[in-house]
This record gives structure tokens, sequence and C-alpha cells, in this order.
């Protein structure tokens, strides 16, 4: 679709905002849009965002935004919620915490359910930072849902992360340890206003102290008041250092191949799973195998290496 | 409160009533229902008895109407001595069309005047403002100046008559207005009376026609209970209000607890200014809701006496007029609907009545229409009338809180308060009043309710009558409230003519003084005063505000 | 089944009441939508740019203060500047029946009043998606 990928690469609203929906809907029209659009990305620095619910993840990309706004830079976000398991749709409200951006034509907001995806992310991310990158974005935030054990998957897609805690969750810290808190490339304690915020930086610090101790770039810790403005400006040149020495230390390439492979990770399972569940072909020949398991006639393994043996013919 | 020996005999009675009489008979005529709730979603027996209210004791708990703990009443003749003030809120279009609403609404029998600003205003815009667009005089009057003011009043006795206005962003600069008036027509400010709303926690929480941030809007609100208590006496500067609580959906006890805390709230905010808190405590005055729960709703009204007596006897309150809640109740715009919609007649009479039956000092009645528009003459006059029915004809006013004693009314009143408290607990845990609100806490408590409600109402569980229920398809046929539609027009030219013949040097020094003042901790009102007798707009003078303390943006919660 | 309805949940101008935008919000995502809501004060400008971004099916238009003959005709009337008319458009709030029609005709597909069953809006939207 020639049409729909130059109208992306042109910086054209609309056509970003319908091929992510294509994209996100496996329209077999993304697929050919997005191999055409390839070629153009890799220029975007991804900066990935995640922290506890109520930590001001939203607010805190509004002012870094702000800030890159004005260095004449063009953002991208994508602010990721939780479908829920029982309707499948989604209440998407991030974006709401950032309708001060909502007229400047410099900034591309868009919302994405996690559809059932684990780990944080959507399924359609890595299409929305390659649509993203190649539409000329020089900064692309990636929010994701709240946190927990789980949610560390931004790591495939972000050059650099950021960890955003609030005060007064000091148990949380604890049980975090394992995890998010390993992940960071930049700690950020956001309403540094409240009270507890000291102990929050003792404990994260005892953390990076303990973490860091043999390695050559101690992680850095930031407190912010995002709702004032306070502290972004600093954020927004730690995070440009932690930029230079990945394209110092050549650690970049390494990022970019960590997310191409979790990228053809995604598309080979969407497409299995698309195959083996949703395509005629092999659906009735699944439902017929899941049947025969639930009575015992053939056990899940067995079924598996049948309907695999099927697709690799 | 009663003698251990009986209340064992009516324990004893109710078993045996219960086993030979009630049970036997419920096998043979099941009841409607597995479970009776009322609206906050507490259980209601079939029958209660001494035993409900065994712990409690008349003196202490109970008392007498006009003495702590004031929950009979606040006044020892209540109706007897003088009836609520039928106070409609009203509003609409321009000043002239409103103040033609205003006489016939005097010339009809209201006693107190209530007045309701378009959004333009409650958002301290001008009228031509381009956030004004579409809005101007739709959902009250536009009030852009002191002329508006003037025109508003005009020919109307504010030196006797009482006038509510509900305005909350920008109250300290509409009352300013209204002083102004005043004064410009040879009415000392000391003898004017009337309220403000002026009340903006629960613009954060449920109504959202907020400005500024927290903190230099609870400075405004100090700066109105000072010069108000020291210069316009008979002024109730704040109406701490439940009333847009519980029409964002809370439940009643949601509604109690929030509010009765937000003014706990607020006297707090005061004695950290250093302010004497019986030198402004006895005008602080409330606003509630009187929803469709008949019996919960008179509960709720006597809890919030009592609970707010037991706070201010807490914070040092020593004169008993500071411990006495005077408050206004509307009926719940809410609960009415745009099918068949002369039955909200009924609706609003037996919540008003629920009000009144809970002592209300003074009260709005819905009208019919309001579903669809703005209340139409013969709509509003209705609704009047439903207010002197139930007070001449009614026989409810003969005797002071009537259903005192009701062991119904009794234990729920105490099971209101009792959740108020375990409410309050939840707040403290989230460090205060404006921590909570920063998470979050109200609203999702608000939002969390609504849906609720909502879903028992679509799934039939909850019968809205020709709603849901007793349906019928009929086109509507009661007249509805049309404007001027010139009257945007008219507004604007005032206001083009008004910044031309005014003095602008003065308005110049004026603004200036004030944004020098809103910079330093020096109380407002006079600048505001000055800047207002000069004719600076509505939303010049806000602007300085806006420039000041900046805007405040909502956390979004569902 | 990875197609999902998107919808956009928005308050044109200064009307604060939204009880009811929140509840139809929350309905809509538990009939399977992704619902984005602006939030309070918005302008056409922002409603249309939040719709191009976020490529929504549907746009609905939750009004109380009876502004909503200029204020949702503004709406429409951008959508169909920027060459959107393939988005469902549908408004609450109080509006009087005698508006509904000038509303359809202007490109509101479905008006909404005091009383809807949730599940109507929910059954209008999926029956009325053009995409």
């Amino acid at each position: 679709m020639k049409d729909i990928s130059s109208k992306v690469l042109e910086g054209d609203p609309r056509a970003i905002a319908r091929l992510i929906t294509l994209a996100e809907n496996n329209d077999p029209v993304a697929a050919s849009a997005m191999k055409d659009i390839h070629p153009h990305t890799g220029h975007a620095h991804v900066i990935g965002i995640t922290g506890v619910m109520g930590s001001g993840k939203s607010t805190l990309i509004s002012e870094l935004t702000r800030v890159y706004r004005k260095q004449g830079k063009k953002v991208g976000i994508v602010a990721i919620d939780p479908t829920s398991p029982f309707s499948g749709g989604a209440l998407l409200g991030d974006r709401i915490r950032m309708m001060e951006l909502a007229m400047d034509e410099g900034v591309f907001i868009r919302s994405l359910g996690t559809r059932g995806m684990l780990g944080g992310l959507a399924s359609a991310v890595y299409d929305v930072v390659e649509i993203f990158d190649a539409s000329g974005k020089d900064v692309i935030f990636v929010e994701t849902v709240g946190v927990g054990q789980a949610e560390v998957d931004i790591i495939k897609i972000a050059d650099t992360t950021l960890v955003v805690m609030v005060p007064g969750l000091g148990d949380s810290i604890q049980t975090l340890k394992a995890g998010i808190m390993e992940i960071a490339d930049i700690y950020v304690v956001n309403k540094a206003d409240r009270e507890g915020v000291e102990q929050t930086m003792a404990e994260v610090q005892s953390l990076v102290d303990i973490s860091c101790s043999d390695k050559a770039r101690k992680i850095p810790i930031l407190q912010t008041v995002s709702k004032e403005k306070k502290g972004i400006v600093e954020l927004v040149d730690e995070i440009e250092k932690h930029k230079k020495l990945l394209e110092k230390t050549k650690k970049f390439e390494a990022h970019r191949r960590i997310r191409y492979e979790a990228e053809l990770v995604e598309i080979i399972r969407k497409r299995l799973m698309n195959l083996v569940f949703d395509e005629s072909k092999f659906k009735d020949k699944v439902e017929s195998l899941i049947d025969k398991i639930s009575c015992k006639e053939v056990d899940p393994y067995t079924a598996a290496d049948e309907i695999l043996g099927k697709i690799l013919k | 409160m009663f003698d251990k020996k009986e209340l064992e005999k009516i324990k004893h009675g109710r078993k045996d009533w219960e086993k030979n009489c009630y049970l036997p008979h419920k096998k043979r005529h099941p009841e409607r229902s597995k479970k009776f709730e009322n609206l906050s979603w507490n259980e209601i027996k079939n029958l209660y008895t001494p035993g409900d209210i065994a712990h409690l004791d008349y003196i202490k708990d109970i008392g007498f109407p006009g003495e702590y703990p004031y929950l009979r009443g606040i006044h020892p003749t209540k109706y007897r001595g003088r009836l609520w003030t039928f106070r409609q809120f009203s509003g609409f279009g321009s000043a002239e069309e409103t103040n033609r609403r205003y006489k016939y609404l005097l010339g009809h029998g209201e006693t107190g005047l209530s007045v309701a600003f378009d959004y333009p205003t409650l958002y301290g815009y001008d009228a031509d403002h381009p956030l004004a667009r579409g809005e101007f005089g739709k959902c009250g009057v536009a009030v852009s100046s002191l002329k508006d003011m003037e025109i508003l009043f005009s020919e109307i006795p504010i030196d006797k008559v009482t006038t509510s206005m509900t305005i909350n962003g920008p109250a300290a600069i509409v009352w300013a207005f209204y002083i102004a008036n005043a004064e410009n027509r040879k009415i000392d400010r000391r003898i004017i009376g009337g309220t403000i709303q002026n009340d903006i926690l629960k613009e954060y929480i449920a109504q959202k026609s907020f400005i500024f941030p927290p903190e230099p809007s609870m400075r405004l609100i100090v700066d109105t209970f000072e010069f108000g208590y020291k210069e316009v006496p008979r002024w109730n500067t704040i109406s701490i209000s439940g009333y847009h609580i519980r029409e964002a959906g809370s439940t009643a006890v949601q509604e109690l607890a929030f509010t009765v805390g937000d003014g706990v709230e607020y006297v707090k905010w005061a004695m950290k200014r250093g302010l004497n808190i019986d030198d402004f405590a006895s005008r602080l005055s409330f606003f509630f809701n009187a929803h469709n729960d008949f019996f919960e709703e008179i509960a709720k009204y006597r809890a919030a006496r009592r609970i707010w007596a037991k706070e201010l006897k807490k914070l040092g309150a020593k004169k008993p007029r500071s411990l006495l809640m005077r408050f206004h109740t509307q009926t719940a715009g809410c609960s009415l609907t745009a099918q068949q919609p002369e039955i909200n007649i009924t609706r609003v009479t037996l919540q008003a009545l629920a009000a009144v039956l809970g002592g209300t000092q003074s009260l709005h009645t819905n009208s019919m229409d309001e579903a669809l528009a703005l209340p139409s003459e013969k709509a509003v006059r209705i609704a009047l009338r439903t207010q002197q029915i139930i007070a001449e004809e009614s026989g409810v006013t003969g005797t002071v809180d009537p259903l005192g004693g009701s062991y119904y009314i009794e234990w729920l009143t105490d099971k209101m308060e009792e959740e108020t408290y375990q409410y309050w607990d939840r707040v403290e845990k989230l460090g205060g009043v404006l921590p909570a609100l920063e998470k979050g806490f109200y609203q999702r408590e608000i939002a969390e309710a609504a849906y609720r409600y909502q879903k028992e109402i679509d799934e039939n569980k909850r019968i809205i009558v020709g709603v849901n229920d007793y349906k019928m398809d009929e086109p509507i046929e009661i007249p509805i409230l049309k404007m001027d539609e010139k009257g945007e027009e008219r507004q604007i030219n005032r206001l083009k003519k008004l910044r031309k013949d005014r003095n602008n040097t003065k308005v110049e020094k004026n603004l200036n003084a004030l944004r020098k003042a809103a910079k330093s901790e020096a109380n407002l009102m006079p600048f505001i005063l000055d800047c207002v007798h000069s004719y600076a707009t509505l939303g010049e003078t806000c602007q300085v505000l806006r420039d000041v303390f900046g805007e405040y943006v909502e956390p979004a919660i569902y | 089944m990875e197609r999902r309805i998107r919808v956009l949940v928005a308050k044109p101008g200064l009307d604060g009441h939204d009880r009811g935008a929140k509840i139809v919000a929350r309905a809509l995502r538990d009939a399977g939508m992704e619902v984005i809501y602006t939030g309070l004060h918005q302008t056409a400008e922002m409603i249309v740019e939040t719709a191009i971004q976020e490529d929504v099916d549907v746009v609905g238009l939750s009004l109380l203060s009876g502004a909503h003959m200029t204020l949702f005709i503004d709406v429409t009337k951008l959508l169909k500047e920027k060459g959107m008319e393939d988005v469902l458009v549908v408004g609450g709030g109080i509006i009087p029946e005698e508006d509904a029609p000038k509303l359809k005709k202007a490109g509101v597909a479905g008006v909404f009043g005091p009383g809807t069953h949730c599940g109507d809006i929910v059954d209008f939207i999926k029956k009325n998606v053009k995409r």
C-alpha cells in the first residue's frame, strides 16, 4: 500500500493513526505498509516509562514532552492501559492527563489496550514505535501499564527505561526489588514534595549501591514534582546523557537488536495464533482436538505435536 | 434508654412474634424481595423495636431541640416559630430576564432569592470570551460586571430579602458585585443578608467548576470568612455542599460523610490562619440533597446536625451559636425523569417532605420539566406551591422533630453517623482531605456508586417509574422555557460599552493593586471590591487571579 | 477477535457534569469497546484532533448545559471538514426532544436523553458503526 506508507513517511497524522489501527488489528494491508516503512526507522530515541499506578507517569511524560518540544524535537507517545480480561474492552485513560499537548502539532499521542498481552505492553507497541519512528518522531515515550513483578517487557522496546516511584510507598520498594527495580536506567521519585521522600530516596539509593557496586555506571536517582514542573529539565539532561552513553558504547545497536528480536517473536506468535485459532483451515481441527483432550482420548502434548506438524508441512 | 426488664420482655416478644406470626405469614405470602436496602445499600430490617436503640441515652444522644447535640433541631420552636425559607434556585439568559423571574417568584410567595449563573460566569469568563461560545445564559444568568448585577436586582428590596448565590471559583468577586450594588443603592453592607456557596472542595470532588488550585482557593475562602464576620456580619460566607456530591452519584452516607468532612476541613484551615472559631463558625452554612429514600434522608439531616455539633465542640468552639448546623436543601435533580414529566411533581413532594421532617432552614423544590430544560413559569409556580402546601396544609409543622423517637429513624441516624466516622478514618489514613482528593479517593467512591446504581436500573433491579417500568409512549406536552435569542448580543454590546465608558486608568490601577495583593498575604476582598466598583469585569478580575494562582487540572478518575 | 470498536467520549464546552459520561464510558468498556475519555472543557478542535490520533470509530458527546446546538454541531462540522464522515457521532445529556431532528440532520446519528438504558447506546453503536 504505497499510499498509506508514503503518507506515514510524510508525517500525515491520519495515515499514522490509520496504519496503527490496521497493525493492531492484524490487517494484511498493515504488513505490506510496515515492510515499506521499516528502512526509514532507527532514528528515534525510545524512552520507556513504568511505575506504580498513581506515580504520575502521564504528567511526567507531559512535562518531559514540553521540554523536548522547546528543543524543536517531535514527540510520539504510546500510552498503554489494561484490557479487561472479562469483556475485552478497555478504559484508555492516560491521554486525559496530557490534554495540554492536544493541540501541539509536534506531538502525537496514541492509546493502546493490552488486549490480553502480559508483561505491561501491548502486542502492537512494536508497530507503533516503528510507525512513529518512520514518520519522523525524534523522541518516543512508551508508557506502560501500572507495575508489578511481571510488567518488565518495557526493556525489550526501550532504549532508556525510567522507573517512576512516589514517596510513601516504602513497603512497595521492598516487594518490587526483583523485577521492576532491576530494569531501570534512571530512577525517578516523582511527587517529591510528599512526606516520606527522604526514606524513599534512601531505600532506592541502597538498592543502587548494591546492584551497581561492580558496574561502570551508577544508576542515577532524580527527584521531580511534575505538577510544578520541578526537576524536569534535569531529568531530560540525564536521559540525554544516557543516550550519548548508548551511542558511545555502541549499546544502541544491542538494544535495537533486542527490540527487533522481540518484535519478530511477536509477529511470529501473532501469525501462529491467528493461523491455528482463527483461520478456518485449522480451526475445526483444533476444536475437535480440544474435545478429544476433554474426553481424555488424547493428551495436550500429542495434540500440539499434531497441529505443529500440520503447520510446518 | 429503656428499662432492662422491659427490653427483655420486648426481645422475647419479638422472637415469639417472628416465630408465630411473621415467619408463617411470610411462608404463605413471600416478601417482594429477598433483601430490602436503602440508597446507601444498607439493609433495612422488617421491623425496628426499642431493642434497636436501647444503647442510646435520650439526654446525651438525642436531647432537646435548641440544645446540644442539636439532633432534634437547632431551634426550640422550629417551624412553630418560623417556617423554612422558600428559596427557588433560579436564573437564565440575561439579567433582565432573570430579574423578571425573581419578581414573579417573590410575587407568588417565595421568601428568599437564589441565583443560578451560567457556565461562563461560573468559570469567571465574560460573555464574550471564546470559551463562552454557545454557553451564554443556558443554565443560569450571565453576570459579567457590576452593571449586570445592578440590572439583576433592579427594584428588588435586597435590604429586606436575603439572596443565595451559587458561585464557587469566582465567588469572592461575585460577592463583591453584590456588596457594591447594595452600597451604590445606599444599603449598608452590615445589614445585607445572604449566602455565597464558595465551597471549592466539593468542586474538586463533584461539581467541577473550579478555577484555581486548592491552596490559593482555600486562601480566598478564608479571606471571605474574615471579611464576612468583620464587615458583612449577616452573610453566610460559605454553603458547604453535599447536593452536588449526591448528584454526581454518591450514596446518602457518602454525601453526609464527605460534606461534613469538608466543613471540618474549612474550619481547620481558618483556624490555621489564626481566626477564632467562635468568630466565624456561626456563619458557615450547609446545603444538602433531598433524594428518594424518604427515611434515610431524614436520618441523614439529623445525623449531620449531631456530628457537626460534636466536631465543632472538639475543635474548641465555646459559643452555642458556633455549634448550630444551618442548612438549605434542594430536591434531587438527578431523580427527575424526562419521561412522563408531570410525575416529577410527586417525586419532588416526597423529597421536600423529607427535607422538612429533617428540619431544613431553607428549601428549593425542583420543577417538573427540569430533566428537559430550565423551569417554565408554570412549572416553577407548581414547585413553589408544593412547599406552600406542605407548610400550610400538611400539619407536619405543628411539632418539632416529629420522627424523633421512631425506632427506625433513631437507629438509622445512629448508623449513618457511625458510617460517617468510618469514612473519616479512611480519609485520615490517606493523609487528610486534600491528599485523599489528590489520590482520587472521593471521585472513585462516587464513580463506583454511580455505576452500581445505574447498573441496577439497567438490570431492572431498581425501578424508576416511567423509565424501566410503567412506561408509555406519549409526546411530551408541557411548555418548555424559551429564552430571548437577542440576550447574548445585548450582553456583549453592554460589555463593549462598559469597557469604553468606564475610567480605564482606574480599572488598570485597581487590577494591578489586586495582582500585588494576591502575591502577598493580604485579605483580597477590599482589593476585589475596588476593582468591582470601578467596573472591572468578572473576566478581567478573575484573569489577574488566574495569572497569580494558576489553574487547576483535575486528576482523571473514572 | 482483534478488532475492537474504539470510542471517544468527550465533554465539549464548560459543562462540568461528568457522571453520565463516566458511566457510559464504563458501560462501553464492559461491552468490549476501547474507550478514550477526554475529560472536561474540550473544544471542537481538541475533540477532532484526539479522534484523528486515536483513529476512533465513534465520537460520543455529553452535554448537560444546554449548549448542544452550538457545540455538537461545531464538532460534526469540523469532522466533515477533515473528511471524517465515516466516524459515527452520538450525543447525550439534557437535550430536548425537539432539538434531536436538527442534530441528526447536522450529523449526530443518535441522541440519548435522560433515562437512556446504557444497553441501548451499546446496541446503537454496534449496529451503526460505519467502519
